[in-house]
């Protein structure tokens, strides 16, 4: 690693040679206000022109974020220069900006407002005409409103860079420029997965979640029992929307608030977890035994089964026919459970809170849905969550931990936790495989081969009793498509294969918490490197303090079946908790 | 969405082809593909894609970035009038507007006989014959709006679709 000398507001420093000179400042203990550049150049347009200051050797006013420091290099942050360019250069994006921050569900996660703010930006300091403007509203989970871009190209490279899918790009040019999927179509007629991962990295308001807080509030108006279910992953990442360190599992915390916002029950989504693995597992069983399809596929990401149905249209024999856990789950409270409280179905609204923007539109498939009502009424993000806490003034962090409702699903294993994180729910499967096949559980429970927090693809091949079965675990599509092509080919060595939408799982899901270095002045400097550990870390952490561990030993599914669904993959277990998948027209 | 015939599809695949070892190729594939086949729609663009493996949106976006790509057919007549800064104070606006009123179009835009497109280009170079005016490739000077009329009624009667 070579070094340079360089000088800072005239006080010396070494850095490493290659650094732009945002990087180099950061290191040295200056923040340039930066804006359109995001996680060591994922996306570095030097578009937005926020972070110029003076540097010796440039003509003129220099891009930080894209321009390399030298041997020698001068560098003036706070010069009256510099200042008022920055400033100016905020003011001229907020010119062209709908600037509505009171309305805007970013504000408080505004990356916009924190450079006009940190710069001095005036309002309405440049009057002129503004851009035509587009309002997407059609997709279920996304929304897309490009009177708020600032056309960064975050979402772009991440779209890319995550799935190779490349759904937005930026349309026509100079003023009249916006980005949108091709011929400026709704993500709703395009081969958009709904994965979230744009919104994830959006610096403003211009993508969002769609919010369904509404739906709620509207069914507690209209007095029905109104229930709720989180997603594991989601304790991993809901603390951080309160100020506790990334990686902090606040579950007691969390089942306290959605208490005090109203909710008859309140449930963990690790008992569909294990319903899942139950079903899953057997599936598999039947499929490696009987000479079925393989290597069979998890269906539990909506994001990797949009992915399935657009692009692998052939090879959709390969996804296991099982809901995800949380449309499971909602199946059996409207039905077991509604039927033990007397409860007409049709009175009973089911909240998922989750991790992931697609699950908003899997509840709405009609595949999913029994008798032609949804197993889930509404689906809000981690994200919704903290929204609702907060405007329920509920102070989190003096919460107490309460423990989940314990009435006839409120049991779950460490299996069904994992399942937030890329693997989890491979070695949670595993679990159940092992017993199957052998009789006995594993004696060190875990199967740390099959373990990871990031994209890419992991394989193992477990020996079980003289059985091998060859896994593989991808998560992030452009990981994904390696293996499919594989199949495809009639390459593919695997009898098991798990694919997440978001590389990471579901601990990184486009849901979750946003992970903004500015407004995160505690955690350390490479924590978009780290968090997905973090989060994981939270997740294995609560496994490992769970008395039962696989899925099949959880006494309330092995009640579930004997009183309700008979066995695993049954008539009933087929009309309640498995579901189909149809090839759709990428451009439709 | 339309789907291509099989002839249009064979054709862009060749097209494709010719630059398989190119680095960029994405210019030089849509240049032949407005060349050859006229125009870039979004059926076209999805070819481009599974056989670069660039995205439609990245496509979209080359194509709607450069006035010289069209999405939709142009007429077999292209009329450009010339906009540059010479042509422009010489007049040329009120050219590319008497065009505009006789064939009922505006700029961008392909009559519906599919006989003339009208075209606003910049300047193509000729500013000693300003205003300017190219119909398909050949210019003709100094148009004035009195011979608009003319200038349209000519090719009409050549291709026998005199009004």
């Amino acid at each position: 690693m070579s070094l340079v000398n360089i000088k800072i507001e005239g006080v010396p420093y070494q850095v490493e040679a290659g650094l732009t000179i945002l990087e180099a400042a950061k290191a040295c203990g200056y923040e340039i206000p930066s804006l359109c550049t995001f996680n060591h150049g994922e996306c570095n347009q030097g578009s937005c022109r926020v972070c110029l200051v003076e540097a010796t050797g440039a003509r003129g006013l220099v891009a930080s974020c894209v321009y390399p420091v030298a041997e020698g290099m001068e560098i003036k942050i706070s010069s009256p220069k510099a200042v008022e360019a920055r400033r100016r250069s905020v003011e001229l994006l907020l010119s062209n900006h709908n600037v509505n921050c009171q309305q805007c569900l970013k504000n408080g996660n505004c990356e916009l407002l924190h450079v006009a703010q940190m710069t001095g930006a005036r309002e309405g300091a440049y009057q002129g005409s503004h851009s035509e403007t587009y309002l997407d509203e059609l997709a279920p989970g996304l929304v897309r409103d490009t009177s708020k871009c600032i056309l960064c190209g975050r979402c772009i490279a991440r779209c890319q860079n995550a799935h190779g899918l490349g759904i937005l790009g930026f349309e026509n040019r100079g003023f009249k420029t916006f980005v949108s999927p091709a011929e400026n179509r709704s993500f709703a007629n395009s081969p958009c997965i709904q994965c979230g991962q744009c919104v994830s990295v959006c610096p403003t308001g211009a993508l969002m979640e769609k919010s369904e807080i509404g739906k709620i509030d509207e069914a507690f108006r209209q007095g029905k029992h109104v229930v709720v279910q989180a997603a594991p992953a989601v304790r991993a990442s809901l603390g951080e929307e309160f100020g506790y360190p990334i990686g902090t599992p606040v579950t007691g915390k969390m089942i306290a608030a959605l208490r005090r916002l109203g909710f008859e029950r309140v449930y963990d989504v690790n008992f569909g977890a294990d319903l899942t693995i139950m079903e899953e597992g057997t599936e598999l069983l039947h499929r490696l035994t009987e000479g079925g399809v393989l290597p069979m596929i998890t269906s539990c990401s909506p994001g990797w089964v949009n992915y399935a149905e657009f692009n692998y249209g052939d090879l959709l024999p390969h996804l296991s026919s099982c809901k995800s856990p949380h449309q499971m789950q909602g199946a059996i409270i409207k039905s077991y459970w509604a039927q033990q409280m007397g409860y007409d179905p049709k009175d009973v609204f089911v909240v998922s809170v989750m991790p992931c923007v697609a699950k908003k539109g899997e509840k709405e498939r009609e595949q999913e849905k029994v008798n032609g009502i949804p197993d889930v009424d509404a689906v809000i993000t981690t994200r919704e969550l903290g929204r609702m806490i907060r405007r329920g003034g509920i102070m989190f962090n003096r919460l107490p931990d309460e423990e989940w409702d314990q009435d006839i699903m409120g049991d779950y294993t460490g299996a069904g936790v994992i399942f937030g994180v890329t693997g989890g729910v491979m070695e949670a499967a595993l679990r159940t495989v092992y017993f199957k096949l052998t009789g006995k559980e594993k004696e060190s429970i875990t199967f740390e081969e099959v373990r990871g927090h990031d994209a890419g693809i992991r394989e193992a091949a477990i020996d079980i009793n003289g059985t091998v079965v060859k896994v593989a675990i991808a998560s992030g599509m452009k990981s994904a498509s390696v293996l499919l092509d594989e199949i495809r080919a009639g390459k593919s060595e695997y009898q098991f294969i798990e694919i997440m939408g978001c590389p990471g799982g579901c601990i990184n899901g486009g849901g979750q918490s946003y992970v903004r270095p500015c407004f995160l002045p505690n955690e350390s400097d490479d924590i978009l490197d780290t968090y997905k550990e973090k989060r994981a870390k939270a997740l294995y952490t609560e496994d490992e303090r769970q008395v039962i561990r696989q899925s099949h030993n959880n006494p309330q599914i092995i009640e579930l079946y004997e009183k309700f669904l008979g066995e695993p993959n049954s008539h009933k277990a087929h009309e309640l908790l498995h579901t189909s998948y149809a090839a759709r027209e990428r451009f439709a | 969405m339309a789907k291509l015939s099989e002839n249009a599809a064979k054709m862009i695949a060749e097209i494709c082809d010719r630059y398989k070892d190119e680095k960029t190729p994405l210019m030089m594939i849509l240049s032949d593909i407005q060349n050859e086949y006229g125009y870039i729609p979004l059926e076209v663009q999805e070819l481009v894609s599974a056989k670069t493996g660039i995205s439609v949106a990245e496509i979209y976006g080359v194509v709607t970035f450069y006035s010289f790509f069209s999405l939709e057919p142009k007429g077999k007549y292209i009329i450009g009038c010339c906009l540059g800064t010479a042509c422009y104070v010489k007049g040329a606006q009120q050219v590319i507007d008497k065009f505009s009123e006789i064939l009922k179009i505006k700029p961008g835009q392909t009559t519906e006989d599919g006989l003339f497109t009208l075209d606003a280009l910049r300047c193509i170079g000729a500013c000693g014959i300003a205003p300017a005016v190219s119909i398909s490739g050949q210019v003709h000077p100094k148009v004035s709006p009195d011979q608009v009329a003319g200038i349209i009624e000519e090719i009409r009667q050549k291709e026998g679709m005199s009004a």
